[in-house]
């Protein structure tokens, strides 16, 4: 039995990460190293105003006088910021104007991961912005979404043509001052999406922005920035891959989200960086601030977050629940196997009156890996009424994983009612006998069982997605049951 | 003999005042306890006094309570009267084995029998390090960790009496120990005494300790205890802290479970300043089981912060903390409690659960249990929870004729019941019923059951 389950452990943990080839594009790559020459040159790449070049140097002086963060449950190695390229962009002749002035080899990229950047796909019914390296390549369906007033396009675009609202809304729910890697981020970020909803509009289709870093020693910075005005929804998707390269590259990104009075965000992300190989080695330091602020009354932001990938995760995507009758929501599958690491969860700060909020966390672990949850729910004094419900679950595969669960609950208000549950638990037994009688084999019932496990989470994924988290987790764990 | 409050850095004035009265700290005691003093008094230059940075003391700032002027007792308090006269724990049908310890030192006249006819022995820890040097040298500071903790560190290198109990092998007690801890002093006074309970194999015992203060100054303890729960050892620990609200108390608990022992401990809260009770608990063999139970009740500005870390090092045992508040005015309660199981510690059953309710919107609770798991066939879980007396059960209640505040006490009662069902000692359990009904009424001060009166008028 245990020789049985080795074979097929070697079999699944021993799948090659999929999206790991290297691109064969012309890139246009500032020098290594970090210092305010750089920033400017940044800066002037992409013809900024002054603002914000203002806003990267603030950053980054804040950002020489803090220290790495050392509190999460994680061993990073020391990372030296002076070796590493902060820019990198495709070279292109100035904008795409139609599909045919993309570079043909970038289009292959795309195309090979699956993403309907091509408009000719219009069909796919997703409206896509493609970041690589860190530069934003193309973003579909603009036209049609600019009928009904969205904005959605690169940041670099956004800060061109829409200066006032990356001005107004830019560090409002993350301050370059917040913490160590959102500091490095402002000064440095080089792209990312926007994304503007007017009132009362609701987005026809899904929004969707793919990661992808190529370039070599380049750490990847980018910024999304989403605005819902009143009564307006809008369902954002994210996804990642990388380049199998030995050694790590960063990436720290941050997300900012506003839901305006009665608006609704729900931001999914599919993360699959190349999570380094069967010993640890290479593999992306996933390292994201994502903040939400439900700052009007009734409005609701939901993160869902599938995490297969990263060698190093440290992400928390919290939700600031200003606005009475605000809802908070957070949906997790965070996996690890092999040498990975992650420290993930989320804050819900209650501030409104009559908020609400949820969290499923389902962690995985199997191979070396540890895997954690950190969350905090914190009512402030004024917080009336406001209820919330935690559930963390973790599920252990083999005996020399771990997993860890660390809720910060603070509570300043009486009427409020906090429920956090952790249980911990493997794959039975029982299970698997119970599955292998009625003739289901072994690696199909642990796929049943984790994808049983996860659906709570899975389910609330749109459908784009959903199908390639369930291979993502088949092919990140199947037959790893120790 | 004080420690004055000046800017200097806390830890230097410890340092500075340790180096010049050491000669009499080390006095008449043995290698076996001195030895240690000088690795830990370095340990404690390197950690301090911890503050909010560190992650354990987050909801808890120690550095305020240790900035006063306190009289260090590295004499003991010569009293011309019998103490015996003025306090008396007044526990109906509650026959114990009576250790008295005034401002940390070990009071004579209240034990006057210090070894039963069954070998059980309890007396001060400056006689046994005199009187059994082996069992010092074998059990004092092996568990304790005075190289990581500030504060344990502190009272390592300062300690110089306490209670020392030793239950020899297959004994059991025949009435369960108290240890009444005094705090009196005309002038602010810190006390930092260090218990060594040592149980040898298949023993039993039980003991109960009662913290008290006599009079109105402010008081500052960092205590230390260390038990050693031999191989199917079986112990009950109740810890009843009852103090006024100037005073602070750290007490520190280290356990060290062999196979197959159990230990319940249970602490209530009635009544102090600023809490912080630390217990680190280590199952040192397999089969062991233990449960950690903790009740507080607190009202005005008191805080209390109670810090678990269980630590399950080997297979098959089972390990149960809950820890229970009523949070009223303005104060502030904080949990802390992490479950780390070891690699190939399989088998482990390990539970925590921390309820609270918070009867104000000034009071505050902070709580954060904490699963580190390291080992896949396990059963784990823990939950927290904070909110309010449940509206249906109040209405159900008053929809019987109960008045509200009558229905409002029944209900944390009965939420209080569930730790103190858990005390084995029955006429304590009894008297700890009727002393948390009165305290969640508001009427216990803390002088209720002491002869004094001293203080009935003074603050609570």
């Amino acid at each position: 039995m245990a020789k049985e389950q080795d074979k097929i452990l070697q079999k699944y943990t021993g799948n090659e990460y999929k999206y790991g080839w290297v691109t064969d594009v012309e890139s246009d790559t500032l020098p290594k190293g970090l210092n305010e020459d750089i920033i400017r040159a940044i800066s002037k790449k992409k013809n900024e105003p002054e603002f914000l070049l203002d806003f990267r140097l603030k950053a980054y002086r804040h950002w020489k006088e803090m220290k790495m963060p050392e509190w999460a449950h994680l061993k990073i190695p020391e990372i030296d910021y002076q070796d590493m390229v902060y820019y990198s962009a495709p070279k292109q002749k100035a904008g795409p104007k139609s599909i045919d002035d993309v570079d043909p080899e970038l289009k292959k990229t795309f195309d090979r991961l699956g993403i309907p950047i091509d408009e000719q796909k219009r069909l796919a019914g997703v409206a896509v912005d493609a970041v690589m390296d860190s530069s934003s390549v193309k973003t579909t369906f603009k036209e049609k979404l600019a009928e009904l007033g969205i904005i959605f396009c690169s940041f670099s675009e956004a800060v061109q043509n829409h200066p006032d609202l990356v001005r107004e809304y830019m560090g409002s729910v993350v301050p370059y001052t917040d913490n160590y890697f959102a500091a490095l981020n402002s000064a440095v970020f080089s792209d990312g999406s926007f994304v503007y909803i007017p009132k009362g509009v609701r987005t026809p289709m899904e929004l969707s922005t793919y990661f992808r870093i190529n370039a070599a020693n380049t750490g990847q910075f980018e910024r999304t920035l989403i605005v819902a005005e009143d009564d307006s929804y809008v369902s954002y998707l994210e996804g990642c891959t990388a380049p199998i390269r030995d050694e790590n590259q960063l990436h720290a990104a941050i997300v900012e989200i506003v839901a305006k009075n009665n608006a609704h965000v729900k931001y999914s992300t599919v993360q699959n960086w190349y999570p380094g190989d069967k010993e640890g080695k290479g593999g992306i330091y996933n390292f994201v601030t994502k903040r939400g602020k439900a700052q009007g009354n009734h409005s609701k932001i939901s993160w869902t977050q599938v995490e297969t990938g990263s060698s190093i995760t440290w992400k928390y995507p919290s939700v600031i629940l200003m606005g009475d009758n605000s809802v908070g929501e957070f949906y997790s599958v965070a996996v690890t196997n092999n040498h990975q690491q992650a420290d993930t969860g989320t804050k819900m700060i209650h501030i409104g009156k009559n908020t609400k909020s949820t969290i499923v966390s389902k962690g995985i672990s199997a191979g070396y890996s540890n895997n954690s949850y950190r969350g905090l729910v914190k009512i402030t004094k004024n917080a009336e009424n406001a209820r919330n419900f935690s559930q963390c679950d973790s599920m252990l595969m083999g005996d020399r994983c771990g997993a860890h669960t660390f809720p910060y609950i603070e509570t300043e208000n009486r009427s409020a009612i906090v429920e956090h549950e952790a249980t911990t638990s493997k794959i039975g037994d029982d299970q698997i006998f119970y599955c292998n009688q009625r003739g289901i084999n072994e690696e199909d019932a642990i796929g049943l069982i984790v994808n049983g496990y996860a659906k709570e989470v899975i389910n609330k994924l749109p459908m784009e997605f959903a199908v390639e988290a369930q291979t993502l987790l088949q092919i990140s764990l199947e037959g790893s049951v120790g | 003999m004080s420690i004055h409050a000046q800017s200097i850095d806390l830890k230097d004035r410890f340092a500075a005042f340790f180096y010049k009265h050491q000669s009499t700290i080390r006095e008449g005691l043995p290698e076996g306890i001195n030895q240690h003093r000088q690795v830990a008094i370095e340990a404690f230059q390197q950690n301090g006094i911890p503050d909010r940075n560190v992650e354990d003391y987050k909801y808890t700032d120690l550095n305020p309570a240790f900035e006063k002027d306190y009289r260090t007792y590295i004499r003991p308090k010569q009293i011309d009267f019998n103490l015996n006269d003025i306090f008396h724990c007044d526990v109906p049908a509650l026959d114990t084995h009576v250790v008295l310890l005034l401002n940390g030192w070990f009071y004579e006249k209240k034990t006057p029998q210090k070894k039963l006819p069954n070998g059980v022995i309890i007396t001060s820890l400056r006689e046994a390090a005199n009187e059994y040097p082996e069992v010092i040298q074998k059990h004092y500071n092996q568990y304790a960790d005075s190289k990581n903790q500030g504060l344990t560190a502190l009272n390592t290198a300062f300690a110089q009496d306490g209670v020392f109990i030793y239950v020899p092998r297959g004994k059991a007690m025949d009435k369960p120990v108290q240890i009444i801890n005094l705090l009196m002093d005309e002038e602010p006074g810190m006390s930092q005494h260090r218990n060594l309970m040592v149980m040898e194999e298949g023993s039993q015992a039980k003991v109960i300790v009662c913290d008290h203060t006599l009079s109105q100054s402010t008081f500052l303890t960092n205590s230390v205890t260390e038990i050693y729960a031999g191989q199917n050892a079986h112990m009950d620990f109740v810890r009843i802290q009852n103090e006024h609200n100037d005073s602070t108390q750290i007490s520190n608990l280290y356990l060290n479970q062999e196979r197959d022992s159990n230990v319940t401990s249970n602490t209530i809260s009635l009544h102090g300043g600023l809490i912080r009770n630390n217990y680190y608990l280590r199952l040192n063999g397999e089969n062991c089981e233990n449960k950690t139970l903790g009740l507080y009740l607190t009202d005005r500005g008191q805080h209390i912060d109670s810090y678990v870390h269980m630590d399950h090092a080997h297979p098959h045992s089972r390990s149960n903390q809950l820890f229970k508040g009523v949070l009223d005015d303005y104060a502030t309660g904080a949990f802390n409690g992490r479950i780390l199981v070891r690699q190939d510690a399989q088998k482990t059953e390990a539970y925590q659960a921390n309820n609270n309710i918070l009867l104000t919107d000034d009071a505050k609770m902070n709580s954060k249990p904490q699963l580190e798991i390291y080992a896949d066939d396990v059963k784990c879980s823990h939950g927290g929870t904070s909110g309010q007396l449940n509206g249906d059960a109040l209405f159900y209640l008053r929809s019987r004729g109960i008045p509200l505040k009558e229905a409002q006490l029944l209900l944390m009662y009965a939420f209080a019941h569930e730790i103190i069902g858990e005390i084995h000692i029955q006429p304590l359990q009894d008297r700890i019923h009727e002393l948390t009904e009165k305290r969640l009424r508001g009427e216990l001060t803390r002088c209720n059951y002491c002869q004094m009166h001293c203080g009935d008028s003074g603050k609570n």
